[in-house]
């Protein structure tokens, strides 16, 4: 199950650099179900765009990229639904959400998780249980990461589709219009990013190649979580 | 590490066997039910494959989404487009009387005509989103005549299976798979909010396809071409924008 998780990243990138690259035909954004040029937006990214339509104060247009942007885009998001579905029919199966992910019973509270963020900021060093398993900030880190803003994301991205709103149309008017849900697109990703570059902050401080050599080949020694 | 056991080499080899055959059965079916799209070669193939087929299965005939009267854009924008030509504007100049749609290909009744042809069919009138797959997007109510009732007119012989449509402008050209030809909402556009449709906006004859993104609605239209296959279109990747690396298919 390994394999899901270097799927997942691979996805991830692949849909983070294209996602950016597609944003820069038109780095404005807007609240409600429509937002162009000729609308106020809600904000505007300072950087100038691969449309001389899009007025940006810059001279310069960027090459468009949009075509194969959008193909990989497309292709990457059915590699991470995919991916996503085998892991969580895995995790539900095998036990792993409910052992590794939701918090341990006696921990399930603001009070818990503030304090193991209070033991970090203290630097100090893991417990003897958190060589086996997940601590209670990891854990809610991960459940919101796995069970909110990944299908959130997916969410805000078919809200976006002429297509699959005909036939679900509350996919787009529940976020609040097609506009939001690209605005919302949008944040979630760097929210993902955030996650992305705390987590390898963490793999770094904690012995990048023993949790890499972990995480590709399974063997953690004692502190191997799966 | 795993040690490779003569179990594990049969259960492997039959999932593959399984999963190969799966596969076999799945692009068989997939190709008879026409949902495998004229741009499914090369390294996107498989991505937008799975596109077209999850979106022609989970949506199949559903309507757009339609809006209030409220909701229409005050200043909708107005692409870009190139520069008219001569021949454009001279017809432009007499209110497009001399514009000519042609209805040809596998048809019954091959037939050429006039904007003032097009306002004798049954009116209809739609409020939709029209997205750029760059992002930005606006609402207009837009007014016409459903290609459906053209193609009913032509009649279509038996095989069918894209309507392919070109503009005045060279090398502008799109084909949309016959469900979403024959889709109420797919409309020949010739107003846009209680006028004429203008110029800027793709007047006098767009051709609006709702459920997919801006660039399948393309402006100027001239011809309709009914086809049983796209391997005869430019380089048989069903449209002009797969040529420049855009996706056939636009409904995402």
């Amino acid at each position: 199950m390994r394999v899901t998780h270097w799927l997942t990243v691979a996805a991830f990138l692949a849909l983070l650099i294209t996602g950016l690259e597609i944003v820069i035909s038109h780095p404005r954004f807007y609240w409600g179900e429509v937002g162009n040029v000729n609308t106020r937006p809600a904000f505007t990214l300072p950087i100038p765009s691969s449309r001389d339509t899009v007025p940006t104060g810059y001279k310069y247009v960027m090459p468009d990229q949009n075509g194969w942007s959008r193909y990989l885009h497309f292709e990457a998001a059915w590699l991470l639904v995919l991916t996503a579905l085998v892991y969580g029919a895995w995790g539900l199966a095998s036990g792993h959400f409910r052992r590794n992910i939701v918090p341990v019973r006696g921990e399930r509270s603001w009070g818990a998780i503030w304090a193991r963020l209070a033991k970090y900021l203290r630097r100090e060093p893991p417990d003897k249980q958190e060589e086996k398993s997940y601590n209670v900030l990891q854990r809610a880190t991960y459940l919101v990461v796995i069970f909110v803003l990944f299908p959130l994301i997916i969410w805000t991205g078919l809200a976006m589709s002429p297509s699959f709103t005909a036939a679900f149309p509350a996919t787009a008017w529940l976020v609040g219009g097609r506009q939001t849900a690209r605005t919302l697109h949008f944040f979630l990703t760097w929210a993902l990013v955030v996650f992305l570059v705390v987590h390898v902050t963490m793999i770094a401080i904690s012995g990048f190649w023993r949790r890499m050599r972990a995480m590709i080949l399974g063997r953690g020694s004692k502190e191997e979580v799966r | 590490m795993s040690l490779l056991t003569r179990r594990r080499l049969i259960t492997a080899g039959l999932a593959t066997a399984a999963g190969a055959t799966g596969l076999g059965v799945a692009a068989k079916l997939s190709r008879r039910y026409g949902l495998v799209p004229p741009d499914c070669k090369g390294v996107y193939g498989p991505g937008e494959t799975l596109t077209y087929a999850a979106e022609r299965i989970l949506v199949g005939n559903a309507m757009a989404r339609e809006f209030p009267r409220s909701m229409i854009s005050e200043k909708p924008f107005a692409n870009e487009i190139a520069p008219p030509k001569e021949a454009f504007k001279k017809m432009q100049a007499r209110n497009f009387v001399d514009w000519r749609l042609t209805v040809d290909g596998m048809v019954e009744h091959p037939m050429t005509l006039s904007l003032a042809d097009l306002k004798t069919l049954p009116v209809h009138s739609q409020i939709t989103e029209i997205a750029c797959e760059e992002g930005w997007s606006y609402i207009a109510e837009w007014i016409g005549t459903p290609l459906s009732g053209v193609l009913n007119e032509a009649g279509l012989k038996p095989g069918v299976n894209y309507i392919v449509y070109s503009s005045i402008e060279p090398d502008t050209w799109e084909s949309i798979d016959i469900s979403e030809a024959m889709h109420p909402q797919t409309l020949l556009t010739m107003g846009m909010n209680d006028g004429d449709l203008p110029v800027g906006f793709g007047g006098p004859l767009r051709m609006r396809v709702p459920r997919q993104l801006g660039y399948k609605n393309v402006k100027f239209i001239t011809r309709i071409t009914a086809t049983d296959s796209m391997k005869k279109f430019g380089k048989g990747l069903g449209s002009v924008s797969p040529e420049y690396g855009y996706a056939w298919y636009a409904g995402i």
